[in-house]
């Protein structure tokens, strides 16, 4: 069933490759990708730690290479997320004016290789999974994009390949750093020698950093940012869809996997540094992003922003932090999603997304104004979306728990600092939406036609998602929590 | 069972034969000949699964103590007959662009087909030499095989120039490693390279007279595998030699010329200054090739600079003295640089070898293009081909004998590789130019073994 869900988009990209109706099969192959996810969350046993259906093939037994797959909870989370915004993505994507097929074969590569990477328990395919994407993005930027679209294609291309080589490099040495007769590439194997200490200090230390800076410049932590806001404002809708709602949650998710339960002791070596970097995605672009003219940019820094709150839930090393940020995770994707499919709407519509030229949409596109609306109060971290739930959780735990760096705690300084930045998402947030739907309708606007009832569908299936997390969170904690249970400790 | 020299025995013959046809039965399509050759290459690649073992080189007597048959080198010899073949198969594309450069005088096609089997036999022969006389030998007859087909379409003024450069530098390169064998030999009186091992483990030997020798003969190799600052001729000689033979000497002149340092290195690795050397040749050569590459116009002239990037790689592998890596990274290399070089010369021969003449090509043929995406995600490293593997094996060992320096370079200069080689990707897809209708791609050959496994 695992694979059947990794493997459905790829098959569907080649068949639209090879020919067959693009739309029709790409929504075709999500359709059904979501129904088996929603079997295996209905199947799956929250209690059980391990991994369930577990697929494995070996490859290499030499290198301890095997090809297998697998879900606990946190990747559970994940490979639904990816499962709801993908349909949404591909049911935006329209009607394509040249090269549709290549456009929605490219568009189910990034889903089904970010699928692949989440379900994945071998780390050398968890790693391919996610390079699978890479060219994809390049030609949909650059092909299908708008605006300076030839520099950011070059752009995001370039600092993902060089943060993904950083990465690899990480896993080579966290591989080498086992002893010869415990070297593996899968997960369990690498906890296992974990927990025997088998994983020297120092070692985990070199790690840790490799990790993170590679990590980090996939998931744009400040100050490796810089590709993000321009590579989200030039790409079409359904990529900047996929790549700020699933794929970007590649990194933060790999530092859950692994950073947290191999190098405890890297992590604790690196909190400081960490956290500084965190704050400056929250205030300084945090402060950038109100700063933004264009509703496109706007939404690319807020999207780099959020991830500081994800990175501290992360650094706090609790398990509160830690589900929280998975609940955030969740929940970002879904909000950046549907946020990125209405600027895409609008700008087909009006061909500019600039605040100034835009005002009063809301009169002429009223679902489109409402939807907007709820998005970006999910966001902000309303109650009643699930992005509040995750934003709670990892303020609680942030500020409670956190490993203790010398005489003062710097997680108390820094969850006040964060909170801040609630404040300025809200500031930029509904900002944005006042200059771009309230006040007086410019004339030039008054030919605008709302969304047509099909595209609400993808709308409410996102919102929908959001609402039902946000008042039943405990369902998700449920399921995340207890992959974190054996290393994390509840009370520090 | 077959011994490891009626290989090279069954090469030449071969060879000879094609030009004694080609001499007599002037009436035949040329393109015979070439079809014969591949043929008889196929039956000797068959052959080669079936080599009789040879004694191991510290009891060898007679023939065997310049010549070895361990598995290095009957993989290289398959490695040296799939690339002849494959260079034989871009030959007959190529064909039309010979016999037009010739007008009026009866075409000069049957060398053209006869002379890679004899480079063929110089390659086989050099993976299997373990002395520095007979590595001098084969490595002569590769190379003079190759002043004949650089400059081949003699009347093109680029490809004169190419002929002539390749010729002085490569004489210089000659001269160099001749001198440097005189200096080892004199130094230890031996020229396999297994006494001189021993040799040099005698501590009343002069190492720095040696050391000196072995420098020298890194000169004439590293003209071979195009490393820094040997590198000079590499460009315009790969811009102006008939397309098949740039792919031929960017994979075949390499491989061998690594075959060779990796067996030459062996003796000199109880000197210390001859790592350091290498690891500062392999940062230029990878700091050189991939900043150099960065504003190329020119495909052929792009994918001469990118082989000298690969040099760098693949001289991380030599650095850490990974013989697996090494030649993992170049069966790789082999693959990939040859599918490339054959959509190259179908393409070149409709619009051009500029990148520009790419452009659009996704929409004119679709199938072309897509092989063509395929060759340059691999070169760059992207999962999921066999350049990333290369590559992984690379930086594996890189890492585990903690080469700081050339780890970190090998990064950075991997965002250089993705973006040149993705400036292709975009010309085909990006950018619309219908300036010539569709390619057949009837006379692509398909090669289905770029996807790992």
């Amino acid at each position: 069933m695992v694979l059947f869900v990794i493997f459905c988009p790829i098959v569907a990209a080649v068949l639209i490759m090879a020919g067959a109706p693009a739309r029709k099969t790409a929504l075709a192959a999500s359709g059904l990708t979501l129904a088996a996810t929603l079997f295996l969350l209905a199947s799956f046993q929250p209690a059980q730690r391990d991994f369930q259906h577990v697929t494995s093939f070996t490859i290499s037994p030499e290198w301890h290479l095997s090809f297998t797959t697998g879900l606990d909870g946190l990747s559970m989370a994940m490979v639904l997320l990816a499962a709801i915004v993908t349909p949404a993505a591909l049911w935006f994507a329209g009607k394509i004016e040249k090269h549709e097929n290549a456009f929605y074969a490219c568009l189910l590569f990034i889903s089904g290789g970010a699928i692949g990477a989440f379900a994945s328990i071998d780390l050398f395919f968890f790693y391919a999974f996610h390079e699978l994407a890479l060219i994809p993005t390049f030609l949909l930027i650059g092909i299908w994009g708008s605006g300076n679209r030839v520099a950011a294609a070059w752009k995001i291309t370039i600092y993902l390949a060089i943060g993904s080589f950083v990465l690899l490099l990480g896993l080579i040495l966290l591989y080498q750093s086992l002893p010869i007769a415990s070297r593996s590439f899968d997960i369990r194997a690498l906890k296992g020698a974990a927990e025997l200490g088998q994983i020297s200090g120092d070692a985990q230390r070199h790690v840790y950093l490799l990790l993170l800076i590679g990590f980090g410049i996939l998931i744009s932590l400040f100050p490796f940012h810089t590709w993000a806001p321009e590579a989200y404002a030039s790409a079409p809708a359904p990529a900047a869809m996929l790549h700020a709602g699933i794929l970007k949650k590649f990194g933060l998710y790999g530092l859950l996997r692994l950073a947290i339960p191999l190098l405890p002791e890297g992590a604790r070596h690196w909190t400081n540094l960490l956290v500084v970097l965190l704050l400056g995605n929250i205030i300084y672009v945090g402060l950038v992003t109100i700063a933004q003219k264009r509703l496109d940019w706007m939404l690319g820094y807020s999207s780099v922003m959020h991830m500081g709150y994800i990175f501290l839930g992360i650094a706090s090393a609790s398990i509160l932090g830690a589900t929280g940020a998975v609940v955030l995770m969740f929940a970002h994707g879904l909000s950046i999603a549907l946020l990125f499919a209405l600027a895409g709407e609008l700008r087909k519509r009006t061909g500019t997304l600039v605040f100034d030229e835009l005002s009063g949409l809301a009169k002429v596109m009223p679902f489109a104004g409402l939807a907007f609306g709820l998005g970006a109060f999910a966001a902000i971290g309303l109650p009643g979306f699930a992005n509040f739930a995750g934003e709670i959780m990892i303020f609680f735990g942030a500020f409670k728990n956190g490993w203790e760096i010398g005489r003062f705690h710097i997680f108390q300084i820094a969850t006040v600092l964060a909170l801040w930045g609630v404040v300025i998402s809200t500031v930029y947030m509904l900002r944005a939406y006042r200059k771009t739907f309230m006040g007086a309708l410019n004339e030039r606007w008054n030919g605008l036609v709302d969304l047509r009832p099909g595209l609400r569908v993808p709308v409410a299936l996102l919102v929908g998602a959001l609402l039902c997390y946000g008042f039943f969170p405990q369902s998700f904690v449920r399921m995340i929590a207890p992959a974190f249970r054996t290393y994390l400790s509840a009370n520090k | 069972m077959i011994t490891a020299p009626q290989l090279e025995i069954a090469v030449l013959v071969l060879g000879m034969v094609i030009l004694m046809f080609e001499a007599f039965a002037t009436k035949i399509d040329k393109r015979v000949l070439a079809y014969a050759a591949i043929a008889g290459l196929a039956l000797v690649f068959i052959a080669t699964f079936f080599v009789a073992p040879t004694p191991p080189p510290n009891q060898a007597t007679g023939f065997w103590n310049f010549y070895t048959a361990d598995r290095l080198s009957i993989f290289f010899k398959q490695f040296a007959l799939l690339t002849t073949m494959s260079v034989l198969i871009m030959m007959i594309d190529y064909a039309p662009v010979v016999r037009s450069s010739f007008p009026g005088s009866p075409d000069g096609l049957g060398e053209f087909f006869a002379v890679p089997v004899f480079t063929c036999a110089g390659l086989m022969y050099l993976v299997s030499a373990i002395d520095f006389v007979f590595i001098f030998v084969s490595l002569e007859l590769v190379t003079i095989s190759f002043y004949v087909l650089v400059s081949f379409t003699r009347r093109n003024p680029l490809t004169l120039e190419a002929g002539v450069k390749y010729l002085v530098l490569s004489a210089l390169s000659t001269a160099f490693l001749v001198y440097g064998i005189a200096w080892i030999f004199g130094v230890t009186g031996q020229t396999n390279l297994q006494r001189i091992t021993e040799a040099l483990a005698n501590p009343n030997t002069d190492h720095g007279a040696a050391l000196f020798g072995m420098v020298l003969v890194l000169v004439a190799l590293g003209f071979k595998i195009a490393a820094v600052p040997f590198q000079i001729w590499v460009p315009d000689v790969y811009q102006g030699a008939p397309t098949p033979i740039t792919a031929y000497l960017s994979v075949g002149s390499k491989a061998a010329g690594f075959v060779v340092l990796l067996r030459v290195l062996q003796p000199f690795l109880m000197l210390p200054q001859i790592e350091r050397l290498l690891v500062l040749i392999a940062l230029l050569t990878l700091i050189y090739g991939n900043l150099a590459a960065l504003p190329q116009g020119n495909l052929k002239r792009l994918l001469a600079y990118s082989s000298i990037a690969h040099a760098g790689y693949l001289l991380i592998g030599v650095v850490c003295l990974d013989g697996r890596a090494v030649v993992f990274y170049l069966a790789a290399y082999l693959l990939m640089t040859l599918l490339s070089f054959a959509v190259l010369v179908i393409v070149s021969q409709q619009t051009g070898d500029r990148i520009s003449d790419f452009d659009g090509l996704g929409k004119r043929s679709p199938f072309l293009a897509f092989a063509m995406l395929i060759g340059m995600i691999s070169l760059a490293g992207v999962p999921f081909t066999a350049g990333f593997l290369g590559k992984f094996f690379i930086f594996y060992a890189a890492i585990s004998q903690r080469q700081i320096a050339l780890v970190v370079v090998g990064v950075v200069t991997v965002g250089c590789v993705f973006y040149y080689y993705l400036k292709v990707v975009r010309a085909m897809y990006w950018e619309s130019a219908a300036k010539i209708d569709k390619i057949p791609v009837s006379a692509a050959f398909i090669r289905s073994r770029f996807w790992m496994r």
